[in-house]
């Protein structure tokens, strides 16, 4: 028989994050920080519109971008909160997650050895989407004096002719590094100058403890360059509902919505009805949420200060990225270790990238108990290898 | 700060200055300021615990009745309510909307003590037009904790 497959795909590495999950499955009474969704239930007005309109028999698909009161609601949500106006009807498309925003951003924007610039450590589907889009990846390895936000003069190293695609993903995952408006303006007067599209993705722009979250589309010369991705998963807690959207310029959304309606159709339409009343009625919860949120940063911060572990603050997102270094082992060495002796899984920062190496990915998407029991066996785990060291 | 501190002490009133102050980002003594302050103007009436009694041997019987009063020239409902909040047995009054005045909330050991109390001490109130007792059959919820279901991490494991 043939080989059935394409060389392309085989060729991509699966995501580092799975293999420590498997084994954490196994294991009794082992704690996670691994994983990357909100602890919260959507909120229940939220669940009761979905139950809503199931009960009103709307589960028809619905038209390709989405429906219209859904995308009336996002434009008022992102001139809102983001200060950038779109059309409802031809700059907003409403799809799987952000993920696929991601994926047919790039599938519309890429011809074959266009350059994509992407910044790591990050979120790990950038990468082998840009590939499968016949795109070729260029990586940026941000750096943790930095406090891994994106500098104008590393940008301005990685641009060749050949650079098309900004990937921009502020707040940040796996570092929970921002980028705040002085350093966007930096990254934008780049962009206009060498004529570069951004995609920010920011699916964690709710979750932001400093200031409020800025959006590189709101900056002059920005919004016709770049395709801003949200979604609802991380703001409202909303992972399994799968839905996020994309706004644009009007040419490249027209284009996403091709790709989306020939793979998709439609985004869940009983998902889209939550949404709505997500947008309308949401903002409470939102604020809940991202308190406890900080107060489980700001512990953790404490806990990883208190061990001497060396750790910039974070301020956006649901993680924290310590730096263990000084133990002399790799990121994915000091993972297995800590999860054989300890019990607790973390990922290793080199999921996320090369430049992740020396550094951990802890979500604090967990309840406080949880986290603390966790600090507590880390911090005896710490104590034995510097006591390992000392010998 | 102060709703902050609230809505932490509210769900957890054991927590330490210390763990607090973590939590808010402020200084412990701040904090402790913060809290002395809400306690002396009575922002902080009380510190309880939430007991479900139902998981001990011992019994507890509780009420909820709905009751009529005749509001008193110049002092509305508040005298009534004095005389009804004074007994021990009285764990909560509210004066609220609707076809009712007061909204009593009793606790005792046994149906019979509630009944009698009801009975001999409550609806002998001269003011009172009348009630009617609700015995609690099962409690699912209270000061926003589910007393029954405990919290699990149904998330399952998925990649990236």
């Amino acid at each position: 028989m043939r080989n059935p497959l394409s060389d392309q795909i085989v060729n991509i590495k699966p995501s580092g994050i799975r293999k420590f999950f498997d084994i954490v499955q196994e294991m009794k009474d082992a704690i996670s920080l691994g994983v990357g969704e909100p602890d919260f239930d959507t909120p229940w007005h939220i669940r009761d519109e979905g139950i809503y309109s199931l009960e009103k028999g709307k589960t028809f698909y619905t038209s390709n971008s989405g429906l219209k009161e859904l995308r009336e609601e996002i434009c008022r949500y992102v001139e809102r909160k983001y200060h950038v106006s779109y059309k409802w009807n031809s700059d907003v498309i409403i799809t799987v997650g952000g993920s696929e925003a991601i994926d047919i951003a790039l599938r519309a924007m890429l011809n074959p050895g266009d350059e994509v610039i992407i910044p790591q450590p990050s979120y790990v589907s950038y990468e082998p989407c840009t590939i499968l889009a016949g795109g070729k990846p260029v990586i940026i390895d941000l750096k943790a004096e930095n406090e891994f936000r994106l500098t104008e003069a590393e940008l301005r190293e990685a641009i060749t002719d050949k650079t098309k695609i900004l990937v921009l993903p502020f707040p940040n995952n796996p570092t929970g590094a921002i980028m705040e408006e002085k350093d966007l303006l930096a990254i934008a007067k780049v962009c206009v100058e060498k004529d570069i599209f951004v995609i920010s993705d920011e699916i964690y722009a709710e979750l932001t403890y400093k200031g409020q979250h800025v959006s590189i589309a709101s900056l002059p010369g920005m919004q016709e360059r770049t395709i801003l991705i949200n979604g609802f998963s991380k703001a409202f807690a909303m992972t399994g509902w799968r839905l996020g959207y994309a706004c644009g310029p009007k040419e490249i959304i027209a284009q996403m919505t091709k790709i989306h309606q020939f793979c998709i159709m439609c985004a869940p339409t009983t998902s889209q009805y939550a949404a709505v009343e997500a947008l309308k009625n949401g903002d409470e919860d939102v604020e809940k949420m991202r308190e406890a949120y900080n107060q489980r940063r700001r512990f953790l911060l404490h806990s990883f200060k208190e061990m001497g572990l060396e750790c910039f603050e974070p301020f956006g997102a649901f993680y924290v990225f310590p730096c263990i270094k000084e133990f002399g082992m790799t990121s994915e060495e000091f993972a297995t270790r800590l999860l054989e002796e300890e019990k607790v899984a973390a990922v290793p920062g080199t999921a996320f990238g090369d430049s992740g190496e020396g550094f951990l990915r802890i979500s604090y998407a967990y309840s406080l108990e949880r986290l603390k029991l966790a600090m507590d066996r880390i911090g005896h785990f710490v104590n034995r290898l510097r006591e390992e060291q000392n010998k | 700060m102060n709703e902050q501190i609230l809505s932490i002490i509210e769900k957890n009133s054991r927590i330490d200055l210390r763990e607090l102050s973590i939590l808010l980002g402020m200084e412990e003594i701040d904090v402790a300021n913060e809290i002395k302050k809400m306690e002396e103007e009575g922002i902080i009436a009380g510190y309880h615990t939430l007991v479900n009694w139902e998981k001990t041997s011992i019994e507890k019987v509780n009420a909820l009745l709905e009751v009529r009063v005749t509001p008193q020239r110049g002092r509305g409902f508040d005298c009534v309510a004095e005389r009804i909040y004074k007994y021990p047995e009285v764990t909560a009054v509210y004066l609220i909307s609707g076809g009712f005045d007061l909204l009593v909330s009793l606790e005792g050991k046994t149906l019979k003590e509630v009944s009698t109390f009801v009975s001999e001490k409550l609806s002998t109130l001269e003011d009172i037009l009348s009630i009617s007792t609700h015995f609690v059959l099962k409690k699912y919820k209270e000061h926003g904790s589910i007393l029954e279901k405990k919290y699990e991490d149904e998330r399952e494991q998925f990649t990236p």
